[in-house]
């Protein structure tokens, strides 16, 4: 996947899941103060994430360091590489 | 010393609409609500493929966070909560540190639980398992998703006896408001249909089998053709609230109940006795300090078995003799399960506030065992002021609700 699949995908799986307006996903929102998620929403985010992109995130340590949706793409972007690797 | 209890609001979704309107309005044109439902079909073993679902209708505009963790039942519920209240005149904002809410359903979400085992069970994984699953599946889970999305503050109950689970909370909040420990109460039961209800009554050959092709025909009450319950969904709420404070707001008094009460049927888990019933006809009578006399009507709980309608008939002809109208909503609704009591109280209060009864449906040739009552077969027209409530359980679980028509 590029870069841009990994995003768009991402993107999609989170307006779905979480009924947001496609607008709102900017890298700078935080996922809490700006896209309205709580901590039942993260546990979620997790599971389709894992469903959308066929692999296990959960148990990453880098995870607890995402603060929005930024992290999050760079966190998949990076999983892909090291999962090429 | 018991304090009144008065009765200002009724909720209710039912197989024949959203709303009290459309339950009564069905009512009064006999409508069914029974439906054949395909996919039953398909589950092997399953003989029964009648059900009373409750009609497509707008989903609420609830925030996502309400929603995510409501399953059809607690939908169901906060529908008739919020009816209740519309009805009862009654700002949440008012009440909402006090208001108690006692909302039982049978089980947690069945759809829900099926969902969870369909994901869990290949793999014994929890890998697709969301975090709000437990918040459909748990015991008390309409009552919770209720409180949360109204923002109910009081007390939180969900008491949980199967099919006598309406009545049993709606007597249990007269218990605590008559008793004087709280002044405010939204009561009632609230159930989902899935093929496993109708499963259970099938597997003990209590289920109409014999009408698939002719929905509306099932469940026949007292009938000498019946042959079993019609499982059912829906929600049935009460607003309760202490008589003095109810006049001193202004509200609207639709009935006042009297007397409760509520006894276990130890004879058998299963078969309900007539003993059993008769002696908490008159505990209830008792409570209300009513003679079997005064009442004008009994809606029954009769769902169309073959023993449960004979056993309750027995029961009532025993204390109420030959000449007091009776009649059960099973045959328009089929069985609502924990709703059924809440829900057919409601229609009760109404119908009397009307002077106008529903008959019980499908029931053209009465069973010579259900005999000596004065089955209503047709609607009747007439002045009702006291009138008593059946809800019986499987599990030996009876409750009978008595309330007197008005302020």
């Amino acid at each position: 996947m590029t870069d841009k699949e990994i995003v768009d995908l991402v993107n999609k799986t989170l307006a779905e899941e979480f009924e947001l307006d496609p607008a709102s996903l900017r890298p700078e929102a935080g996922f809490a103060e700006d896209l309205g998620l709580d901590s039942l929403d993260t546990v979620d985010m997790i599971i389709v994430l894992e469903q959308a992109f066929r692999m296990k995130i959960r148990d990453n340590e880098a995870i607890r360091g995402i603060r929005t949706l930024g992290d999050l793409h760079a966190f998949l972007i990076e999983a892909r590489d090291a999962r090429g690797a | 010393m018991k304090r009144r209890v008065a009765i200002t609001g009724l909720g209710a979704v039912s197989p024949l609409g959203v709303g009290l309107p459309a339950l009564m309005d069905g009512l009064e044109r006999g409508a069914s609500g029974i439906v054949r439902v395909p996919a039953l079909a398909a589950v092997d073993g399953l003989r029964c493929q009648l059900a009373g679902l409750v009609p497509a209708f707008e989903a609420p505009d609830l925030p996502r966070r309400h929603r995510r963790s409501m399953s059809p039942m607690s939908v169901f519920a906060y529908l008739a909560c919020r009816e209740a209240l519309a009805m009862a005149g009654l700002e949440v904002e008012s009440a909402r540190d006090s208001l108690c809410l006692i909302l039982g359903s049978t089980v947690g979400s069945p759809q829900t639980l099926e969902a969870f085992f369909a994901d869990y069970l290949p793999a014994r994984s929890l890998s697709a398992i969301k975090s709000t699953t437990f918040f459909k599946a748990m015991g008390h889970a309409a009552a919770a998703n209720v409180s949360q999305a109204l923002g109910l503050a009081g007390p939180l109950l969900a008491p949980t006896a199967a099919c006598a689970t309406g009545c049993l909370a709606v007597g249990l909040a007269y218990d605590l408001i008559a008793g004087g420990r709280q002044e405010m109460i939204l009561a009632g039961g609230t159930d989902e249909f899935h093929p496993l209800v109708p499963a259970t009554f099938d597997i003990m050959n209590a289920a109409s089998v014999g009408f698939n092709h002719s929905p509306d025909q099932a469940p026949r009450p007292f009938d000498r053709r019946r042959d079993g319950v019609v499982c059912a969904e829906g929600a049935g709420v009460l607003l309760l609230e202490a008589m003095d404070a109810a006049l001193a707001r202004g509200a609207k008094v639709l009935a006042e109940i009297t007397g409760y009460a509520s006894s276990a049927d130890v004879s058998h888990i299963a078969h309900p006795e007539a003993a059993a019933i008769e002696r908490c006809l008159r505990l209830a009578l008792r409570d209300a300090a009513v003679a079997p006399g005064e009442v004008d009507y009994v809606n029954m709980h009769a769902t169309g078995t073959l023993s449960g309608d004979v056993a309750e008939a027995r029961a009532v002809a025993s204390v109420f003799g030959p000449d007091v109208p009776v009649s059960s909503l099973k045959g328009h609704l089929g069985h609502t399960m924990a709703a059924s009591g809440a829900l057919e109280l409601a229609a009760s209060v109404e119908m009397a506030r009307r002077g106008r009864l529903a008959p019980t449906r499908n029931l053209s040739d009465v069973d010579p065992d259900c005999a000596g009552l004065a089955h209503l077969q047709e609607p009747a027209c007439r002045a009702v002021s006291t009138v008593v409530k059946n809800n019986f359980a499987l599990g030996g679980v009876n409750a009978v609700i008595v309330f007197r028509s008005g302020a």
